[in-house]
C-alpha cells in the first residue's frame, strides 16, 4: 500500500512536479508525480540535472517530518479496516487484513473502499492485497492497479527485481548479472545465491527478500498499540466568562479516568470553545506523570486570565495530550518518596508560572572551556545528574559574558600588576596560575585564541578569575586582551 | 540548620564560653559591600546543612548580569535547581513556593537593590514559611541598604586577604571572610573572621581581635540584639 501526499491545493496531474530535500550537493528529488516520472525524472537525482531535460519542472520543498507525522496518524486511521497496521518505510502502510476482508464484502470491494476513503482525504493510494508483506510491497508499487494476489510466486515473476525492497548497490549488481525480473532470479539454484550473498543482510540479500516475498520466511506485522486519549468536557447551559469554578471538577473527572487506566499525564490542555466560534487553549506540563487533581488544578493558577473569553464560552474540555503509565508507589516510612514527589511538583509549579526555560538544572558537558563545561537544561525534561567538581579549582560564579579589563600596569609574566575593571582600579596582591585552556578546534571559529587563566587576589582580598586571550605574536590578532570571567569565594 | 547539628563551630579568641545554638532554619539575609564579590556565596555554601536535596537558587535579572550565575563545578557536591526570573516579585514568589517543599536543602534568593516588593511583610512571609517547613532560606542583598526586615539573622559579609598558602607564598591560600552578624534573634551580634575547611566541612569563626564590644556582652541573652 502506498500513499503519496500532495499537500495543500493539489496541482494538476499534467504538470511535472517534484518534492526536493537538501542533499550533499544541492537539492535532490525526494518525491515526484506521474507527469514527472513520465518525463524521465528519477528519485534521488539532483534537481539541477533534472531541470536540464525538463525545463518546466516545478520544484517544491518536501516537509519530511510533517509527512512522517501524517503517516503515523494515517496508520492509526487505517485501523478502520483491520485491527493491525504498521508504517512501512517513509511512504507506505501495511495492514494485516487477515480475517477482516469479508466484513467489507471481499478483498476487491475492500480495496475499492480504501481507495475511495483515501481520495476523500486528498491522497492517491496504490493498493494491493497479497499473502506476504514483501509481495504486497512489490505489487503495490510495480504491479497492476488494485492487484489481488493469491500465488505470489506467479504474480511476482514478471515484476522487475526493484520490487524486492533491495538497496541500490544490490540492484546494480543484479542488473550487471543480467537478472532483471524476479522470475529470473527465482530460477537460479538456491545454493548458488546463498553462497554468493552469504553474509549480506536483508537489504542486500536477494535470496532472503525473495523468501520473504514468497512466504518462506516469516515477516509478521507487529502493530503498535494506540495510546489512550484522555479527555473530559463540561457543557454549560449558558455562556460564561470565567472557567475557574469548573476547573477542579474537570481535573477530578480526568484524574478518575486516568486512575482507572493506570495512567498519569505529563501535559494538560484546557480548551475553551467560545460562542462566536473561536477556540483558545492553555497548556501546562509536569515533570513526572501525575494524576493528582488538586496539583493539576493549581498549575493553571494565573494562566486563565490570559484567556480572552469574548462574549463567553459554553464548552470547556480538559485533555491530556501526553500521558504515561505510572506505577502506584508505596509511601515509605521515612517519607523519602514524599520529598521526591514534592520536588517534582515544585518544578511543575515554577515552570507553569515562570516558563519552562526559567527553571533549569545543571548538566555536565564534555568540554574544557569553562562556559561550555556546564550546560543548563530545563528541569521539566528529565532528572539531571550531579555535576562533579573538577580537579582544578573553579570559581563559584561565572559571568555569562566575560568582561574586558583595562591593563594599567603590565608585567612580563603573570597577570597585570594593576588593572581597571568596572571603573575601579584593582591592585594584584597574589595570584595562582596560569592554567592554559586551548580552543576547541572542532567547535570554535578558526582564529580563536587560547586562554591563560589566573586566580587573582586583589589587595582588598577579593578573588577574581582573570584570563588572557592569546599570546604575543601568536599570529591571531594584535596584543592579547584580559578578561574577568568569574569570582572565587 | 542549627549550629549544633551541622559540623560547624563558632570560636571566639578571648572568651572560652561555648556559644549557644545560634539559629534554626529560618530566613537570614546577607548584605554584600561589593556586589560582584563572591565571598558571601562562599560563606553561605559553607553553612548549608547536609542533605540530599537540591538548593533552589533564584536570581533576578540584574543580579545575573552584574554578578554572573552559579558555577556548579566550583561548588562541591551541591545539586542546584536554578530559577532565572526577570522581576524581583517573581523571585520572591519562587522563593515562597520553594519554601513549601520539604525536599529542598535550602532556598537562596538574590534580589538586586531595594525593590518596593521586598517589604517587611514579604520578608516576614519568607521567614514564617521557612520556619514552618524547616528549610533554611538565604536572601542575598546587593546594592541595598539594611532597612526593616523580618530576617532572623542579618549578616554583612566581605572578603579578607586569604590565608598563607604554604606551598607557594605568591598564591592565594584558603579563603577568609569577614562576617558581621549585625542583628540576630538568637545570638550575640559580632564580627568574626571566618575560615572554611572544605575537607572537614567546618567553618571556624574567630573574633576579630580588637573587638572589645563583643566580648563585654558575651554572656547569656543579656545583650540580645533587637530584631
Amino acid at each position: 500500500m502506498r500513499a503519496m501526499s500532495d499537500r495543500g491545493a493539489a496541482p494538476p496531474d499534467d504538470i511535472p512536479i517534484v518534492l526536493a530535500v537538501e542533499g550533499t550537493h544541492g537539492p535532490v528529488v525526494h518525491g515526484l508525480n506521474r507527469a514527472a516520472r513520465l518525463a524521465g525524472i528519477e528519485e534521488g537525482a539532483r534537481v539541477t540535472d533534472m531541470r536540464a531535460f525538463c525545463p518546466d519542472l516545478r520544484v517544491e520543498y518536501a516537509d519530511v517530518a510533517g509527512d512522517t507525522a501524517t503517516l503515523n496518524r494515517l496508520m492509526l486511521w487505517a485501523r478502520r479496516w483491520c485491527p493491525w497496521s504498521v508504517v512501512d518505510g517513509p511512504r507506505g502502510l501495511i495492514l494485516d487484513t487477515t480475517g477482516s476482508d469479508h466484513l467489507w464484502g471481499g478483498e476487491a470491494a475492500m480495496l475499492e473502499d480504501m481507495e475511495a476513503q483515501f481520495s476523500t482525504l486528498g491522497l492517491t493510494a496504490q493498493l494491493s492485497v497479497a499473502p506476504t508483506w514483501g509481495a504486497a510491497w512489490g505489487l503495490a508499487r510495480f504491479g497492476p492497479v488494485r492487484s489481488i494476489s493469491h500465488d505470489p510466486a506467479r504474480d511476482l515473476a514478471a515484476l522487475p527485481v526493484t520490487a524486492l525492497r533491495l538497496n541500490s548497490a544490490t540492484l546494480l549488481l543484479l542488473n550487471r548479472l543480467g537478472l532483471k525480473a524476479i522470475g529470473a532470479l527465482a530460477e537460479i539454484p538456491r545454493a548458488t545465491l546463498a553462497r554468493r550473498f552469504a553474509r549480506a543482510d536483508f537489504g542486500a540479500n536477494p535470496l532472503l527478500r525473495l523468501d520473504q516475498a514468497l512466504g518462506r520466511l516469516a515477516e509478521p506485522v507487529s502493530s503498535r498499540e494506540e495510546l489512550p486519549h484522555f479527555r473530559v468536557q463540561s457543557r454549560l447551559a449558558e455562556p460564561i466568562q470565567d472557567p475557574t469554578p469548573y476547573l477542579p471538577e474537570l481535573c477530578e473527572e480526568l484524574c478518575a479516568v486516568m486512575t482507572k487506566a493506570g495512567f498519569g499525564c505529563r501535559a494538560l490542555r484546557l480548551v475553551i470553545y467560545r460562542t462566536d466560534g473561536e477556540v483558545s487553549h492553555v497548556q501546562v506540563a509536569t515533570a513526572q506523570p501525575s494524576r493528582d487533581a488538586a496539583h493539576l488544578a493549581r498549575l493553571f493558577e494565573g494562566k486563565l486570565e490570559r484567556i480572552n473569553p469574548g462574549f463567553g464560552f459554553d464548552l470547556i474540555t480538559l485533555e491530556a495530550p501526553q500521558a504515561e503509565e505510572i506505577q502506584v508507589a508505596q509511601i515509605r516510612l521515612d517519607k523519602k518518596l514524599d520529598e521526591e514527589m514534592a520536588l517534582s511538583r515544585l518544578i511543575d509549579r515554577l515552570s507553569a508560572r515562570l516558563g519552562s526555560r526559567a527553571v533549569t538544572r545543571p548538566l555536565a558537558q564534555e568540554s574544557h572551556m569553562p562556559e561550555r563545561a556546564l550546560g543548563w537544561r530545563g528541569a521539566l525534561s528529565d532528572t539531571a545528574e550531579l555535576v562533579r567538581p573538577q580537579i582544578k579549582e573553579r570559581p563559584l560564579r561565572l559571568l555569562e559574558t566575560p568582561e574586558e579589563v583595562r591593563v594599567l600596569y603590565a608585567v612580563p609574566e603573570g597577570p597585570p600588576a594593576q588593572f581597571m575593571w568596572r571603573k575601579q582600579t584593582h591592585k594584584v596582591a597574589r595570584y595562582a596560575g596560569p592554567e592554559r585552556i586551548a580552543p576547541e578546534w572542532w567547535r570554535d571559529r578558526p582564529g580563536s585564541r587560547l586562554r591563560d587563566y589566573f586566580k587573582v587576589e586583589a589587595a582588598c582580598g577579593k578573588r577574581l578569575w582573570l584570563y588572557r586571550e592569546g599570546l604575543h605574536e601568536d599570529g591571531r590578532g594584535g596584543d592579547p586582551r584580559w578578561f574577568v570571567h568569574g569570582f572565587f569565594g | 540548620m542549627s549550629w549544633t547539628a551541622a559540623p560547624t563551630t563558632l570560636r571566639r579568641l578571648k572568651t572560652r564560653t561555648a556559644p549557644k545554638p545560634l539559629l534554626t532554619s529560618s530566613l537570614s539575609d546577607m548584605f554584600l559591600d561589593v556586589a560582584w564579590d563572591a565571598a558571601g556565596i562562599g560563606f553561605l555554601l559553607s553553612r548549608l546543612p547536609d542533605g540530599p536535596g537540591p538548593v533552589l537558587w533564584v536570581q533576578d535579572r540584574v543580579s545575573r548580569i552584574e554578578t554572573g550565575v552559579p558555577y556548579v563545578p566550583g561548588m562541591g557536591d551541591i545539586s542546584v535547581l536554578r530559577v532565572a526570573v526577570n522581576r524581583p516579585v517573581d523571585a520572591l514568589w519562587a522563593m515562597e513556593e520553594g519554601l513549601r517543599c520539604a525536599g529542598l536543602r535550602a532556598v537562596v534568593g538574590e534580589v538586586w537593590g531595594d525593590p518596593p516588593v521586598l517589604s517587611f511583610t514579604a520578608t516576614k512571609r519568607l521567614a514564617m514559611r521557612a520556619e514552618a517547613s524547616g528549610v533554611p532560606c538565604w536572601l542575598m542583598r546587593r546594592a541595598a541598604i539594611a532597612n526593616l526586615s523580618a530576617a532572623r539573622d542579618r549578616w554583612r559579609v566581605g572578603a579578607l586577604p586569604s590565608a598563607r598558602f604554604t606551598l607557594d607564598p605568591q598564591a592565594p591560600g584558603a579563603p577568609r571572610w569577614q562576617a558581621e552578624l549585625f542583628r540576630s534573634r538568637h545570638a550575640q551580634p559580632g564580627t568574626w573572621v571566618a575560615t572554611y575547611d572544605r575537607a572537614k566541612d567546618r567553618v571556624d569563626l574567630a573574633a576579630k581581635l580588637p573587638d572589645g564590644a563583643v566580648d563585654a556582652g558575651d554572656v547569656g541573652s543579656r545583650g540580645r540584639a533587637t530584631g
